[in-house]
């Protein structure tokens, strides 16, 4: 029977099946991971209190439980762990303790002895920091310039207000120092430019150079201005600082100034729970990273990458479309063209890093260094187009992506009936006339499918960035309140190098593992996102067509 | 008045300004598109256009010629600065003479043994420290100056003072005390001491230690400091014929050469236990030994002949004892070897011939980069400047200066593509190591391990994708049913916009340390899977109609949803409980002792799987529309004749959709061998070539990744990182081009059936 069975090839089409199943599998599996680890970090989790013994020493752990697994005990004996035990297995835990500053490192792996006592003390708070990481702990009072004005239970209901009134104040203080006072040296930087220019250009104008003295004089100015208010507003935000216990019986005292939020974790209701997440997804949404980017938002970079690209889509889509429609309609149909339609499809296919190396030559160092020379001179031997930047990016990923366009419009084009083309000459019209009457129209949503699978492809790609424009963090935003407001040869922050730098080049990647899984969250959401309305707005085309046909 | 009325933009008609608008709108579309195609062109040419300097040979044009100054004695020397303004000549009659390179003007003579009635005898430079040379007198002694060039910047204007240093003292060093005439020297020295060997008229061998008393170091500028050495004077063993001395940098060993080309090796690290190393022969019998020097770095020797060849050793461990070997031989040159000048910062050298034959070399790349003739000079010296960029030839009448435009020696096929011997390994070898802080540093380009990384990591890769995601394509193209397949082929589609960053991010940092804890589970799946499913299915086979209907035709694949998940968690759950019964506990140290094999946790297969992810939505699209699109005529024909399902997929839907799969599978390897940002997370990055899945190693594109910031612009790095990236374009242009042409005949033949 089981001969007969192999013998109907039953049994491979059910391989066959598994591996359709399993392709499936994969790619839920994999959203789901990312989905899942990305938004549950900003979950206000319970924190553990465990007291145990070990040899004869009382411990107390404080701290939220990452994971638990299952490990042989010879692995951790070849690792130098002295366990005794008679079982094969042991689960160990990895506790996040935080307190950086005290305890040296964020995370433990801990194995619980059986006689552990764990509760989830409702006093405990988690305080999340500028600097070193999350406190989690107990309070013991708040004090003002030193002296003490409220401790214990008191303290805490006391501190909320105070926390949302020091990060008014610390926002002040950013805004100040970096739009204000980044501004005035921006703008300092282009008069001492400029003077620059007149020196090399051998022109003495007495009278611009006086107004350029005028006009720096005016925000030397401003700029003690605002150094006063700075000094106002730092010694206001240092007035307060709390005195904390960790779990190791040390004291901690947590300066006001760095407290971004703190709460009492096993004490949220539900909806206090919804409200902090919320506020946490907002802090990771709109904010700017912390702490070597382990920390805070992403906002730079999702800024970042949105520009990029859609300067790209404006680079891109005019020519990808112009070059589809020469292909097309207007070039004579023969070898060459049938030459170089092969050849644009396979650009497509040629690997992102070569594109990359050629922007990094072509453009950074070839075009830019000769704009640099021509109408930089000023600003030499430091580089303005010379060197990475978010324009050289655009366009190399523009020439990275016009082949994805030129295949969507024209397979649009082809699909567009002769007839069409034919009623339209046949009634007198010349042939730029049918082409921006009836062919462009009716070809529109070919090119949006196109744009929008350029822009799916560039916002995911990042070998190439990686060698003409992104850093891991940049000082200021490419579109800012300084004219010329666009600065095009600034470098830039994207989303896709910022996961590759957190998770890879980061000193703490344990601790920035939840940022990661939810940045590449967002990326992805996006690319799919934009992929799905490139399959739909296809999927329409089609439909369209098919009714015109018949 | 025609020509007022075009001017006055007559009114033209409606036709006329229709037509006007048709050919400007051809006009625009033709330049924009053709605009558009050549810039995208573009990339290949700019990459050919940097990567032409590595292969072009050098180039060698006469600059100027002035007569010798022979007032002052034979040349014995030359030496050029740094930029190539002045030269130094040094004549047997114990003068240094600076000229200016553009004119040939004295600018400055320096009797270097003034109040010295003894004669020149011998004369070496020593290489490796810089511009210092050593004369051995007719009385036994020795004098060791520098030549210095003191830049300086008076009113903004470059200015090149030359001078003279005793490193050793202004007075010449005492090396025999029976006062004989030095017929070779050798000096070498670092900043606590310095070692001279001479070899005296009647043939004995000395060695003079020199060391520092204080603990200061010898410095350059100070010319008084010969009286805090203290001075050992030691005898070699004697060797007949010895006419040419070499020593190390490191002032461990001595080659003493004789005519015939036999070379003695000297252990002279410990002044009080000289012993000789061994004896080998450089030459064939009746050759004569013309040339004898280091190159760069003091690793490799140099040997010249009179029959014009000229050949590279090295010293070679075996067994931690240092033999002398023969390591490659250079182009034959028509006549004998006057002269060999090193360059100074490449492993690179000119030789000069008896008759006026001028060639250039690269040692590690073999490569001969110029060979010209100039028979009329019977040049006798050559110098080349520090930049290598810049020649002086001499003879007893004139001085010719040269520019030499030798951008990029380094490169050769071989150096790319097969093993090269590089200075202190034990054999040849295929290595990328492509930079060093240090000047000495061979640099070692070979692509191999960098090719071979790339296929090792899109091998691994299709092993992984290719049945997951031809079986795949198979089942949804035949017999899913059409409902299933609106929504299995899209999700699986959209797995190909997945940046390929968030893959490598999960690979490095979530399947890695995954992979390492459930190793044995992960292999095991590769059994329980398709057991499993067989079990499961032949179950199902068994099952009465009643429940077998229930599930309509083509939705095997849903059932099997839950079944692959079970089948993985039974797996994964024994994992631990399998690394327990068969290896101990601990599979990577058992994989170590047992196999010798080392357990990287960023390896192949991970780099495999997640690889194998980027790739299988490619793969499975186009097999998928290869087979869907067969004709449908063609398999109800063989159902019709009574052939099974399976039979008509394996017969005839299979075969003829081959090209299409073909087709498939290239654009996927495509794609495996030009992904970047997978191998970069999910490997450790070393060139190594081992095909093991355990190990990791570097591709091509990650390389580019890695490299490229840090190269100099211009330099051979940076063209040989963008040969690297040509290699990449030609090579998934040619699969993707052979590919598009297969399914080009494809369509053309299902249009045809």
């Amino acid at each position: 029977m089981i001969k007969k069975w192999f013998k109907s090839g039953d049994p491979w089409i059910w391989l066959n099946a598994a591996a359709v199943s399993t392709s499936i599998i994969i790619v839920v599996g994999l959203l789901l991971l990312i989905a899942v680890r990305g938004l549950s970090h900003f979950w206000p989790a319970h924190v553990i209190q465990a007291e145990l013994v070990n040899n004869s020493q009382r411990i107390t752990l404080i701290g939220e439980v990452i994971e638990t697994e299952e490990v042989p005990i010879q692995r951790l004996l070849d690792s130098g762990i002295n366990i005794k035990t008679d079982k094969e297995f042991i689960t160990r835990t990895l506790l996040k303790v935080g307190n950086r500053d005290k305890l040296g490192s964020d995370f433990r792996w801990i194995i619980f002895p059986e006689n552990t006592a764990i509760n989830y003390p409702k006093n405990i708070i988690q305080v999340e920091r500028r600097e070193w990481g999350n406190f989690y702990g107990y309070i013991k009072n708040i004090t003002k310039n030193g002296k003490i004005i409220a401790t214990q239970d008191a303290a805490w209901q006391q501190l909320q207000p105070l926390i949302d009134k020091t990060n008014e104040l610390h926002d002040k203080i950013r805004n100040i120092e970096k739009n204000e006072i980044g501004g005035i040296n921006y703008q300092l930087e282009r008069f001492r430019l400029e003077r620059r220019k007149f020196e090399l250009q051998g022109i003495n104008d007495k009278e611009a150079l006086a107004e350029i003295s005028a006009s720096e004089a005016k925000l030397y100015k401003e700029y003690e201005v605002h150094k006063k208010s700075l000094a106002v507003l730092y010694k206001e935000i240092t007035t307060y600082s709390v005195n904390a216990e960790i779990m190791d019986g040390q004291d901690v005292v947590i300066p006001l100034a760095t407290i971004v939020r703190a709460y009492q974790p096993n004490a949220l209701t539900f909806l206090q729970k919804i409200s902090t997440y919320f506020s946490k997804l907002a802090e990771f949404i709109f904010d700017d990273p912390r702490e070597a980017n382990t920390e805070g938002g992403i906002f730079p970079a999702i800024f970042g990458t949105v520009l990029m690209v859609i300067l790209m889509a404006i680079l891109v889509t005019p020519c990808g479309v112009i070059a589809a429609i020469y292909l097309r309609e207007y070039a004579k149909q023969g070898p060459l063209t049938r030459l170089i339609r092969i050849a644009v499809n396979n650009l497509a296919g040629v690997p992102s890093i070569v594109y990359g190396i050629f922007g990094l030559g072509f453009f950074i160092y070839f075009l830019g260094g000769e704009i640099d020379q021509l109408f930089y001179p000023e600003a030499l031997p430091t580089p303005t187009f010379g060197t990475p930047g978010i324009l050289w990016s655009s366009l190399t990923l523009a020439i990275l992506t016009v082949p994805v366009v030129i295949v969507a419009t024209e397979e649009g084009l082809s699909r567009i009936p002769k007839s069409l083309r034919e009623g339209s000459l046949a009634l007198g019209a010349t042939k730029s006339e049918t082409l921006w009457r009836i062919i462009i129209p009716m070809a529109t949503p070919a090119m949006m499918t196109g744009m929008i699978l350029a822009i799916a492809r560039a916002a995911g790609e990042v070998a190439p960035l990686m060698l003409v424009g992104v850093v891991k963090l940049a000082p200021s935003l490419p579109l800012d309140g300084s004219a010329p407001f666009l600065h095009l040869d600034r470098k830039f922050m994207h989303l896709g190098f910022h996961i590759y730098d957190v998770g890879f080049q980061s000193p703490n990647v344990e601790a920035a593992r939840p940022l990661v899984y939810a940045t590449s969250f967002l990326l992805v959401l996006v690319i799919v996102i934009l992929n799905l309305a490139a399959i739909w707005i296809r999927n329409n085309l089609r439909e369209k067509y098919r009714n015109l046909e018949s | 008045m025609q020509l007022l009325n075009h001017l006055n933009f007559p009114k033209l008609s409606r036709a006329q300004i229709r037509t006007f608008k048709d050919k400007l709108t051809a006009f625009y579309m033709a330049v924009g598109g053709i605009g558009v195609i050549i810039t995208i062109l573009l990339i290949f040419f700019y990459l050919v256009y940097t990567v032409y300097p590595l292969f072009k040979s050098a180039d060698i044009s006469e600059v100027n010629s002035f007569p010798v100054n022979t007032h002052y004695g034979q040349t014995l020397h030359l030496a050029v600065e740094e930029q190539n303004k002045i030269a130094v000549q040094y004549t047997n009659k114990g003068y240094a003479l600076f000229f200016d390179t553009r004119t040939g003007k004295q600018i400055k003579q320096i009797d270097l043994l003034a109040n010295n009635k003894a004669k020149v005898t011998s004369f070496k430079i020593s290489q490796l420290v810089n511009n210092t040379v050593i004369f051995g007198l007719s009385n036994g002694r020795v004098l060791i100056a520098k030549h210095h060039f003191r830049i300086s910047y008076p009113d903004d204007k470059m200015h090149i003072e030359p001078e003279i240093i005793y490193p050793a003292g202004k007075k010449p060093i005492l090396v025999d005390n029976k006062k004989q005439a030095l017929i070779d020297v050798a000096y070498q020295q670092n900043d606590e001491q310095a070692r001279i060997i001479a070899i005296t008229d009647d043939n004995r061998i000395l060695m003079v230690l020199l060391q520092r008393e204080s603990s200061g170091l010898l410095e350059e500028e100070d010319e008084e400091t010969s009286a805090e050495f203290t001075k050992t004077i030691v005898d070699l063993p004697k060797i007949q014929g010895a006419q040419s001395i070499l020593i190390e940098p490191q002032q461990r060993i001595a080659y003493i050469a004789t005519k015939s080309g036999e070379i003695t090796v000297i252990d002279i690290s410990e002044e009080d236990n000289i012993n000789v190393i061994e004896k080998v022969h450089l030459l064939k019998d009746n050759q004569t030994l013309t040339s004898f020097t280091f190159l760069t770095g003091g690793i490799s020797i140099l040997v010249g002949n009179n029959e014009g060849e000229i050949a590279q050793w090295f010293p070679v461990n075996a067994d931690n004892i240092p033999h002398l070997t023969f390591i490659r031989s250079f182009n034959q040159q028509q006549s004998g070897i006057i002269d060999i000048e090193t360059e100074q910062r490449r492993k690179g050298f000119v030789s000069v011939t008896r008759d006026g034959q001028i060639a250039i070399f690269n040692s590690t790349a073999k490569r001969e980069v110029l060979n010209v003739v100039i028979p009329e000079m019977s040049i006798q010296h050559i110098a080349l400047s520090p930049r290598a960029d810049f020649l002086i030839t001499a003879n007893n009448k004139e001085i010719t200066t040269w520019h030499i435009e030798n951008e990029h020696p380094e490169i050769s096929w071989a150096i790319l593509w097969e093993q090269v011997w590089y200075e202190s390994y034990t054999e040849p070898e295929y290595t990328w190591q492509s930079s060093s802080a240090d000047n000495d540093f061979e640099p070692k380009y070979s692509f191999m391990p960098l090719a071979f990384g790339t296929l090792k990591a899109a091998f691994y890769a299709m092993l992984f994708a290719i049945p997951l995601a031809i079986m795949g394509a198979i089942y949804t193209a035949y017999f899913m049913a059409p409902k299933m397949r609106a929504i299995v082929k899209p999700s699986i589609e959209i797995m190909e916009a997945l940046p390929t960053v968030i893959l490598g991010f999960l690979a490095g940092l979530w399947l890695a340390p995954f992979l390492e804890e459930n190793l044995v589970g992960v292999f095991s799946l590769l059994i329980v899977m398709p057991m499993g499913i067989l079990l499961f299915s032949f179950g199902w086979q068994t099952l009465p109609k009643k429940i077998r209907l229930q599930v309509p035709d083509g939705w095997h694949a849903a059932l099997l949803i839950p079944v692959i998940f079970f089948l993985g968690w039974v797996a994964l759950s024994l994992s631990p409980q399998l690394e327990v019964f068969f290896f101990d506990g601990n599979i990577q140290l058992w994989l170590k002792e047992s196999l010798g094999m080392d357990f990287d946790q960023r390896n192949a297969l991970v780099v495999g799987i997640a690889m194998g992810v980027a790739v299988i939505p490619t793969i499975f699209s186009i097999a998928e529309d290869a087979i869907f699109s067969v004709p449908k005529h063609l398999t109800f024909g063989s159902l019709a004749l009574g052939a099974t399902p399976w039979q008509t997929l394996i017969r005839v839907v299979i075969l003829t959709a081959s090209p299409g799969i073909f087709s498939a599978v290239m654009i996927g390897m495509g794609r495996a061998v030009g992904e970047t940002m997978i191998v970069l997370m999910a490997t450790g990055n070393t060139p190594v070539m081992d095909f093991s899945i355990f190990q990791g190693m570097r591709t091509l594109s990650a390389n580019i990744a890695v490299e490229v910031p840090e190269a100099e612009v211009a330099s051979t790095h940076y063209r040989i990182l963008f040969l690297a990236a040509l290699v990449l374009f030609l090579f998934t242009f040619i699969f993707n081009t052979a590919a598009e042409i297969v399914r080009h005949r494809l369509r053309k033949k299902y249009s045809s059936l």
